[in-house]
C-alpha cells in the first residue's frame, strides 16, 4: 500500500532528524493566532494549563493553522482571501519557508499535514469564480507545490484528515468576489461534504436537500465514527435553521437543530467545532454561547461567553474554547473554567497540536 | 515567593472587582426597572383575563405588558436567555406559522394543558408569549370555540406574568454578575471592561435588530416590499415597536456615557421621524412616499448606530468582539 510506504518512510525521515519536536517548544496542546492589543498580529502555542509557550508575529491576520505532526513546526494560515502561508518553527519563532498561493488562487484560511508529515494539504479558491482547490505541497522538498485537486465544490473552508489517510473538505459554497470577501451567489449556493483519497479521487460527496441549500458547510470536527460539521446560515436570520451537521461514516448528513428555546441564540452562525470525549461542542461569538452535544448531536448544555469561537478537544471528558478577551477555558456541559487569561483577543481557531493519547 | 505576591497583587488590580459606575447605573437603573415594569404589566394583564376573558377586555392591558416589553426586549443577555424566556415572550418572526399551528392544535383539541399551568409552560415557545397572546386577541389568529379560546387567553396570560415575574426575580442575580466582574467564581464577566464591552454590544446589536428585522422584514427589496412581513401587525404596533424600542435603548447608552451628546442627540432625531411617521403597520412601504420615509427611518437609526459607535464605543474603548464581527 501506498500509504503505508510513505508512513514508514516519514517515520525513518523522522528518527534521522536532528531533535526539534514538540517537547523542544514546552509542549503546547494547541496553537492559535491572535491580534494583540496594539492591534498587530500574533501565533501562539499553548499549554495545558493555558499558557502561552511560544509567541510569532504574523504580518497580516491569522486565522487557523496546521500542526505538523512530530517536527515542532506549524503552518499558519492567512485569514481569507489568503495570500500566505507561514511555515514557522516554533522553537524560535523563525519563519522557514513563506508559502505562496499559485497565480490566480487563494487560501482559504485551513490546511492539514497527512499522517506522516510529509504532504501538507492546503484550502484554496480560483480566486475568479471561487471553484474550490486542494493544494498539494511536499514538506521534504521545501515545501514545494506538487500539485492541486478539484476540492468538487465552490468556496472550500475547512479541510481535515481522517484516520485512513482521505482528505474530508467543507465546501461552504460561498462565491466570494476575488477582492475581498463579498459574497456573490447567496441566491444558488450548493454546498457539500466532500472525501477526497490521497491522490485526489473522489471517494464521496454529500449534501443537503434544497431547504438546506443557504447552509455554508465551513468546519469539520472528526469522530470515531464519521465526522461532525459545523455550519453557517446565509439565509433569512428568521428561519432558524440547524447549525451542526454530522456525516455519519458511509450514510447521509444529518442536521441536529438546537431546542426550540434556543432556536437563535447562535444567529445563525457557528464559528468553530470540535469533539471530545463522545461530545460535540459549536460556539458562536456572535450569540455569544457554545453549545454542547453528544455524539449523536443532542443538545447538551449552552454555556455563555461572549465573542467564544475557539474550540479543540482538550482531554477525554472537556474541551479548550477561546475567546475575544483573551480567556482560555475548559468546558464540559456543566460549565466553564478558567484556565488562564491573555491580554490580546484569541481569533477563530483553536487547533490541536497532537491527537490525544 | 515575593515575586509570587507581587505578580498576585498586580493580577487583583488587573482583574479585581471593579465596579464601573456607568454599569451599576445601567443595571440598577435601566434595565431592572424595565423589567420590574414588564413584570407588572404582565401581571395586570393575567388580572385582567382572570377577571374577564373577553378579547375586548384584555386588548388594552395586552398593549401595555407589549409597550413595558418593547422598551427592554433588546436586553438579550441574563435572565431572559434561560429558557428561551425571551422567546417564551415574543416568539418573532414564525416564518413557519409555527405557533399558530401550535395554538390551534390545542383549541381544537380542547386540550387539558390549557388548564395545567406547569405543563402550559412547556409547550413551544412559539404557542407562547405575546405573539400567542395577540392571535387569541387580534384577527387573524386562531379560531375556536369561544369557551376554549377563553382559558386558552387565561392559560397564556398566567404563563406570560409568571415569565415576566421569574425574569425580574433573576435580574439581581444577573446584576450581579455584571457589577462584580473579575470576582472569583465569576466565570461571566472577568473584568469591568467586559462587562461594559457586555453592556455596549447590546446597544450596538439592539439598533442593527430594529435596522435589519423590526424595519429591515417589512421593507424588504425595492421589487418586492413586504409589509405583511411586519412584527406585531395584528395588534397594530409594528411602528410602536421600534419606537418603544429605541426609547429604552437611549436610556441605557446615556447611563453608559451620560455626556454623549452626539449619540443622545442621534437617538433624539430617530424617535422624532419614528413619532411622526404615521404607518402604524408600514403599510407604506409597499407605495413611493411610505417607503421613503420608512428609509428614511431606517437611516436615522443606522445612524444612530455610527453615533454609539463613535461617541461611545470610541470614548470609552468599547467595540463589538472581535470574533463575533468576523464571519468566517
Amino acid at each position: 500500500m501506498a500509504d503505508r510506504r510513505t508512513l514508514l518512510k516519514g517515520l525513518a525521515a523522522a528518527a534521522i532528524l536532528p531533535v526539534r519536536g514538540w517537547a523542544a517548544v514546552g509542549q503546547p496542546d494547541w496553537v492559535a493566532a491572535s491580534k494583540l492589543a496594539d492591534g498587530s498580529h500574533s501565533l501562539h502555542g499553548i499549554d495545558a494549563t493555558g499558557a502561552i509557550t511560544f509567541a510569532v508575529a504574523l504580518p497580516d491576520r491569522g486565522h487557523a493553522a496546521a500542526a505538523h505532526p512530530y517536527r515542532a513546526e506549524v503552518v499558519g494560515f492567512a485569514r481569507r482571501p489568503g495570500t500566505f502561508g507561514l511555515v514557522i518553527d516554533c522553537r524560535d519563532g523563525r519563519v522557514t519557508r513563506r508559502l505562496t498561493p499559485p497565480q490566480g488562487r487563494q487560501f482559504n484560511g485551513h490546511g492539514a499535514f497527512s499522517a506522516d508529515g510529509t504532504r501538507l494539504y492546503t484550502s484554496e479558491v480560483v480566486a475568479e469564480g471561487s471553484a474550490g482547490r486542494v493544494g498539494v505541497w511536499d514538506v521534504r522538498a521545501g515545501y514545494q507545490r506538487i500539485g492541486e485537486w478539484d476540492s468538487r465544490g465552490i468556496g472550500p473552508h475547512e479541510l481535515r484528515l481522517l484516520p485512513d489517510g482521505n482528505l474530508v473538505i467543507a465546501n461552504g459554497g460561498i462565491e466570494t468576489d476575488p477582492t475581498d470577501r463579498t459574497p456573490l451567489n447567496l441566491d444558488r449556493m450548493q454546498p457539500n461534504l466532500t472525501i477526497l483519497n490521497p491522490e485526489g479521487a473522489e471517494v464521496s460527496s454529500r449534501a443537503f436537500g434544497p431547504e438546506l441549500a443557504q447552509n455554508s458547510i465551513r468546519h469539520l470536527a472528526l469522530l470515531p465514527d464519521g465526522v461532525a460539521f459545523a455550519m453557517q446560515w446565509q439565509g433569512d436570520p428568521g428561519d432558524g435553521v440547524p447549525l451542526l451537521g454530522i456525516a455519519p461514516t458511509g450514510a447521509g448528513l444529518t442536521s441536529h437543530p438546537a431546542p426550540a428555546a434556543e432556536t437563535y441564540a447562535m444567529k445563525g452562525y457557528a464559528g468553530s467545532i470540535a469533539a471530545a470525549g463522545g461530545m460535540i461542542a459549536i460556539t458562536s461569538p456572535v450569540g455569544g454561547v457554545a453549545m454542547i452535544h453528544d455524539r449523536q448531536g443532542a443538545h447538551l448544555a449552552s454555556l455563555r461567553r461572549a465573542d467564544i469561537c475557539g474550540a479543540a478537544a482538550r482531554d477525554e471528558a472537556t474541551f479548550a474554547l477561546t475567546d475575544g478577551g483573551g480567556a482560555i477555558w475548559a468546558a464540559d456541559p456543566d460549565g466553564l473554567t478558567l484556565l488562564a487569561r491573555h491580554p490580546l483577543a484569541w481569533d477563530n481557531h483553536l487547533v490541536r497540536v497532537t491527537p490525544l493519547a | 515567593m515575593r515575586y509570587g505576591s507581587i505578580a498576585l497583587a498586580a493580577l487583583t488590580v488587573m482583574l479585581g472587582t471593579v465596579v464601573r459606575a456607568d454599569v451599576e447605573q445601567a443595571a440598577r437603573d435601566v434595565i431592572g426597572p424595565g423589567y420590574a415594569r414588564f413584570a407588572e404589566a404582565a401581571a395586570a394583564l393575567d388580572g385582567a383575563a382572570q377577571a374577564d376573558c373577553s378579547a375586548a377586555a384584555l386588548q388594552a392591558p395586552y398593549q401595555a405588558a407589549w409597550d413595558a416589553w418593547a422598551a427592554i426586549d433588546y436586553f438579550q443577555l441574563g435572565p431572559v436567555e434561560q429558557d428561551g424566556r425571551a422567546l417564551a415572550v415574543s416568539f418573532w418572526p414564525d416564518k413557519k406559522s409555527s405557533g399558530q399551528r401550535a395554538q390551534q392544535g390545542l383549541i381544537d383539541a380542547n386540550a387539558p394543558v390549557i388548564d395545567d399551568p406547569v405543563a402550559f409552560a412547556t409547550i413551544s415557545v412559539a404557542a407562547r408569549g405575546l405573539s400567542g397572546m395577540e392571535r387569541l386577541l387580534y384577527q387573524p389568529g386562531v379560531t375556536g370555540d369561544e369557551e376554549v379560546l377563553c382559558r386558552m387567553r387565561r392559560a397564556t396570560a398566567g404563563d406570560l406574568a409568571r415569565t415576566a415575574a421569574a425574569i425580574k426575580a433573576d435580574w439581581p442575580g444577573f446584576e450581579a454578575l455584571l457589577t462584580t466582574a473579575g470576582a472569583s467564581g465569576n466565570s461571566r464577566y472577568l473584568t469591568g471592561g467586559e462587562a461594559q464591552q457586555a453592556l455596549y454590544t447590546q446597544l450596538i446589536t439592539g439598533l442593527e435588530y430594529l435596522a435589519q428585522t423590526r424595519l429591515g422584514r417589512p421593507i424588504g427589496t425595492a421589487d418586492k416590499p413586504r409589509p405583511e412581513a411586519a412584527e406585531a401587525r395584528a395588534a397594530g404596533r409594528s411602528l410602536r415597536n421600534v419606537t418603544l424600542s429605541l426609547t429604552g435603548l437611549r436610556d441605557l447608552a446615556m447611563a453608559l456615557r451620560p455626556e454623549a451628546a452626539e449619540a443622545r442627540a442621534a437617538f433624539d432625531k430617530a424617535i422624532g421621524i419614528a413619532e411622526n411617521l404615521e404607518d402604524p403597520i408600514f403599510d407604506g412601504v409597499a407605495n413611493p412616499d411610505g417607503r421613503k420615509r420608512a428609509l428614511e427611518l431606517e437611516r436615522a437609526i443606522l445612524s444612530a448606530k455610527l453615533a454609539v459607535e463613535t461617541d461611545i464605543g470610541a470614548p470609552l474603548g468599547l467595540s463589538v468582539g472581535f470574533n463575533s464581527k468576523d464571519g468566517d
